[in-house]
């Protein structure tokens, strides 16, 4: 509004208007950012913080230090590489440090937190807090491997070596199933034992079969209730819209109920005679399972994108296209589809960012053969207790998530999210 | 793909019905699922399945003993009430804070708009194990793991995103002349603010907090986590009951909360028509 | 529209004050975390029960959380708020609770009540004490059920799991190493005494899982323990490996066709860990010398059949309280059910739970 020359006009008070303008909109900025700010702050402390102590936990490895300072200090000096055992000064520290750890019962903590990387160091601990306790003098190398032979082994320590800095990259190789040797060397688990791998892929694969089976069911009916009139189109989109208000569980619930060997389908395909009693498919519990309640449950976020980009599009192009003559199946193909890319794009990375990280449904109905990588993550928090793997895995798949967030993002814009 | 044209050929018909056919297929896959659940809610006996009494409509195949158990349990009693008050003051805190901040969102000095709304929007990104896992890290740190307080906060974080969502949307294209005839006229920012702007966002608050309402209600993984039996939710318990025990008085619930979310979808539709009204904006 | 939210608040803040009021008004709330379902019950019969009719001043509250009882005693611990009193967790989670401090260590024999002769606890409950947190309560086992309707013969031996000629039909299995690479070794052929030195190698964990390999087709894994007598309940497998309680329900209380197979059940023990830091710590232990005394683990057994984990219990074992049978045959003691039995070896799963699980799980994708 104001040019260049405006800048020498002076307002009532006698400020320059520049000045009184830039103070404005300095206000009005201030403003906008205070209204945001309550929000702001409210995510950042329940949300924000929490995922960034869960990628410092990823990391953190202060407990050996902690629980063994003298050990620690001790093993700077030794070199792991040189094939003998650490020194008697090690030894001493270590038993120093062992009958602080058994009076705090910390002995037991630093075994769980190794046995991690290697199995036995939990037990090896476990029997050192009680044994140390009796090695009142030197040869401390001496009787501390008389009182379990695992303190002989040159790997033992080079493990509690390996793991004295506060800071560990091995829950982040530990989730790609790689782990570092003493040399330094990054070695790969044999394709046996991957299993976080192995995971990672299949959690892909099925999220992408997922996706496309909800572009596949979504698409005729996005395509239908666009072009129909808006009062049916009204009515169809409810239908569409009910089992996106249902509740997540009620609808796995549905499926337990309806896939079940004894369920609902199975009784069908009997009672018409398509299999016999003994012959029930099995269509629960594995990745067919996961496959069909997924799609199920994600097919609204596939339809409605899909729905909001086909209602733009003019019927009048398909109309123009035959009438210049055109078969119907080039003129949708040709004329028709290619505007619908975007409303494509749009629900299948949504369906997909939502699929990949999918954890209730997979764990009741997906069996062994239908579990995400999410199920192993509630398994290291719940059950192996191995908090920081379950850390790093969270991280892996969060930066899985936010690429194609960012994706999604080059796409559709997320300040165009549409609700329902 | 409006009505068939008298002069379609043979194949264009076949087309046209295969294709009805095709899409009234894939709408019985939405709906379906939801209505068979109703039938089995009534079962005398404690299996997820049809029994021959049922299918002969012998008054013995069917009982209400399920919906009776829902009712007297305490346990789904407990999950009741901790649903309805969590989701009741998740609501609140996720409703008041969103529209604040899309009403700072909404105004054209807003700096780093994209940045921010990409942050605000984060709960509704992340993988809600990634939350979960999070969450129960950092709340078991500072004590809110096992409490209702802790639950509230990290429902109402995830139902944020909706209501800032759904407000910034009853804004767009708002026009700001408004506020300043408003002014100019007059009438001071508070008068403006009751008179002009609330008018405008009630339909997008009341509808955004029906999607964090709903959010918080059907959760079930971040209280699973931050959760403990004292904090279980209907979906919480629904969860452990299928694991552990598989009984109708799930599906009794499942039929109970199919007829919420119906009313819940009524409510929504409501609203959407009478903001379609207001703003002028004809049914096309 | 403005009244009726603020009545609403007001009801919900006036019920949630209602609440602090009434638990502040008892004398002492014990939260105690135990299994749920029957197993709580029968917690209830044997001890809640009485000790509230001899203690006016306490409530037991039930807290269902036992399956998640490790996570979230850490999580407590972290935040320094421990709300619970009392906790039922299997041996290996009191061992483990242990290593991380989470338990609080005991002295059995200042803690417990005597045997009636005046044996103290620690020589009564014997080598069950297998951490020094840990009180015994019950043995159970794990061992399997097989449907007699469905077998041509009868299934004598564990192997019989493994003999997909003799017995067809899918079985049921736990989604877990512990137990079932066992099996798989006694039944290739490895000497019982030298199962964990086998399994202790990478070649051993390799040929007990070529062994579960050869059914791997038929089986159906269980995650939780009601699992198993569903599948069985309704004919979805032939056998499966469950806890012999759950049989037992199965059996004697539903009188569905299924029996016991006992040979090398694997027992395990059951009991209570008092968390470290807990608010009611003497309540808790006035509680606990009743609770585990003789007469009451022997009435537990009325309940659900599982053995009392002292010594001087086993002869008051009666019958069962609602149906009237003798329990004792039901026991996983009795002698003729434990001919040939495996006890859980703790220190061997503690170290190698971690690795042998990722071997397994992995081994399950392939």
């Amino acid at each position: 509004m104001q040019n260049s020359a405006s800048a020498a006009i002076v307002t009532a008070d006698g400020q320059p208007l520049k000045v009184s303008l830039a103070r404005a909109l300095r206000r009005q900025r201030m403003f906008a950012l205070a209204l945001v700010a309550p929000l702001f702050i409210f995510v950042a402390i329940s949300f924000i913080i929490p995922i960034a102590d869960m990628l410092f936990r990823s990391v953190e490895n202060g407990i050996v230090e902690e629980i063994l300072p003298q050990t620690v200090k001790a093993l700077e000096s030794w070199d792991e590489t040189s094939g003998e055992l650490p020194d008697e000064a090690v030894f001493a520290a270590m038993v120093a440090d062992l009958k602080v750890a058994r009076k705090e019962r910390t002995n037991t903590k630093v075994g769980q937190r190794l046995n991690y990387e290697r199995s036995g160091m939990s037990s090896l601990f476990r029997g050192a807090g009680r044994k140390a306790g009796r090695i009142k003098e030197a040869p401390y190398k001496e009787q501390l491997i008389k009182s379990d032979k695992d303190w002989g082994k040159i790997v033992t320590w080079q493990v509690i070596k390996q793991f004295s800095p506060n800071l560990t990259p091995g829950y982040y190789l530990a989730s790609v199933d790689a782990m570092q040797t003493p040399e330094g060397e990054i070695r790969f688990e044999d394709s046996e034992k991957a299993i976080h791998t192995k995971l990672f892929i299949r959690t892909m694969i099925m999220s992408v079969v997922i996706t496309l089976m909800t572009l596949l069911l979504g698409f005729p009916i996005a395509y239908l209730i666009a072009t129909q009139p808006a009062k049916i189109g009204n009515l169809l989109i409810i239908l569409v819209l009910l089992p996106f208000w249902t509740s997540l569980l009620v609808r796995t619930t549905s499926w337990i109920a309806l896939l079940q060997q004894q369920g609902v389908i199975n009784d069908i395909l009997v009672f018409i005679g398509i299999i016999s009693d003994d012959g029930r498919l099995t269509m629960i519990h594995n990745a067919t399972g996961s496959v069909i309640a997924m799609t199920h449950i994600l097919l609204p976020f596939m339809v409605l994108p899909l729905y909001s980009v086909m209602k733009t599009v003019p019927p009048t192009y398909m109309r123009a296209a035959t009438s210049l003559g055109a078969h119907p199946w080039p003129a949708f193909w040709k004329v028709y589809f290619p505007n619908t890319v975007p409303g494509i794009g749009a629900g299948a990375i949504l369906v997909f960012i939502l699929a990949i990280g999918y954890y209730i449904t997979p764990e009741l109905v997906g069996g062994t053969s239908g579990t995400f990588i999410s199920n192993r993550i509630a398994f290291h928090i719940q059950n192996s207790l191995n908090w920081g793997l379950a850390a790093a895995l969270g991280a892996v798949l969060l930066v899985i998530v936010l690429v194609f967030y960012l994706l999604y993002d080059k796409i559709v814009g997320i300040d165009n999210m549409k609700l329902g | 793909m409006a009505a068939l044209p008298p002069y379609a050929s043979t194949p264009e018909r076949i087309w046209y019905y295969a294709f009805r056919i095709i899409c009234a297929a894939v709408f019985f896959f939405l709906i379906f699922p939801l209505m068979v659940i109703v039938p089995l809610s009534f079962n005398a006996v404690p299996f997820f399945t049809f029994t021959t009494e049922m299918l002969a409509f012998d008054p013995a195949g069917y009982s209400t003993k399920w919906y009776l158990d829902f009712f007297t349990n305490l346990n789904w009693q407990g999950a009741v009430w901790n649903s309805f008050v969590i989701a009741f003051f998740a609501t609140i805190l996720s409703a008041s804070l969103g529209t604040l901040a899309a009403l700072g969102l909404s105004r054209p000095s807003m700096p780093y708009r994209t940045l921010i709304m990409s942050i605000l929007i984060s709960p509704m990104i992340v993988p809600l194990i990634i939350s979960a896992a999070g969450m129960y890290f950092f709340y078991s740190r500072v004590g809110l793991q096992g409490t209702h307080l802790g639950v509230i906060l990290a429902h109402a974080a995830l139902g944020t995103p909706f209501v800032v969502i759904t407000v910034t949307a009853t804004l767009v294209g708002f026009d700001n002349n408004l506020i300043r005839a408003a002014n100019s006229l007059g009438a001071s920012p508070t008068r403006t603010f009751f008179k002009v702007i609330v008018p405008l966002i009630t339909p997008g608050v009341i509808s955004g907090a029906l999607f964090a309402f709903i959010t918080s209600f059907d959760e079930v993984v971040v209280v699973l986590f931050v959760g403990s039996f004292e904090q279980r939710t209907i979906p919480w318990q629904m969860f452990s009951g299928i694991r552990e025990q598989i009984s109708p008085t799930i599906l009794a619930v499942a039929t109970l909360l199919t007829l919420v979310s119906m009313l819940m979808l009524f409510a929504l539709e409501l609203l959407r028509r009478r903001t379609e009204r207001l703003r002028g904006i004809k049914n096309t | 529209m403005k009244s009726f939210k603020s009545a609403l608040i007001a009801a919900a803040v006036a019920s949630v004050a209602a609440g602090a009021v009434t638990s502040a008004q008892a004398d002492t709330e014990l939260v105690v975390v135990s299994w749920g379902g029957a197993y709580s019950a029968s917690q209830q019969g044997a001890y809640h029960d009485p000790y509230m009719a001899a203690n006016s001043g306490v409530t037991i509250v039930n807290d269902d959380s036992s399956n998640a009882a490790v996570a979230k005693l850490r999580a407590m611990n972290e935040a320094g708020n421990v709300t619970w009193d009392l906790v039922d967790v299997v041996a290996a989670d009191a061992i483990r609770l242990c290593d991380e401090g989470l338990a609080e260590i005991i002295d059995h024999d200042k803690v417990l009540a005597p045997a009636p002769d005046g044996t103290p606890a620690s020589e009564d409950f014997g080598d069950l004490i297998v951490s020094e947190c840990f009180i015994p309560q019950i043995v159970y086992s794990t061992t399997f059920g097989y449907r007699t309707d469905m077998v041509s013969s009868t299934p004598t031996s564990v192997c019989d799991v493994f003999d997909l000629a003799k017995f067809p039909g899918k079985r049921a299995l736990e989604k877990n190493p512990i137990n079932n690479m066992e099996w798989a070794l006694l039944c290739d052929g490895v000497a019982p005494d030298q199962v964990y030195e086998v399994l202790g190698t990478p070649a051993g964990v390799e040929k007990a899982l070529a062994k579960l390999g050869t059914i791997k087709d038929n089986v159906v894994w269980w995650t939780k323990g009601a699992q198993t007598p569903q599948l069985l309940a309704d004919g979805e497998v032939v056998m499966g490996s469950t806890y012999n309680g759950r049989l037992f329900s199965v059996i004697e209380e539903e009188k569905q066709p299924i029996a016991m197979l006992w040979d090398w059940q694997v027992f395990d023990l059951d009991g209570w860990i008092v968390p470290t830091g807990t608010k009611n710590k003497a309540a808790v232990m006035e509680y606990l010398r009743f609770a585990t005394d003789t007469q009451r683990l022997a009435d537990q057994a009325k309940f659900i059949s599982y053995g009392p984990a002292r010594k001087s219990s086993a002869p008051l074992v009666g019958k069962h309280a609602t149906l009237g049978i003798d329990m004792a045959p039901h026991m996983p003691t009795d002698p003729a059910n434990s001919k040939t039995t495996l006890l859980y070896n703790y220190e061997f799963w503690a170290d190698n739970r971690d690795d042998i699980d990722e071997r397994f799980q992995s081994w399950l994708l392939q």
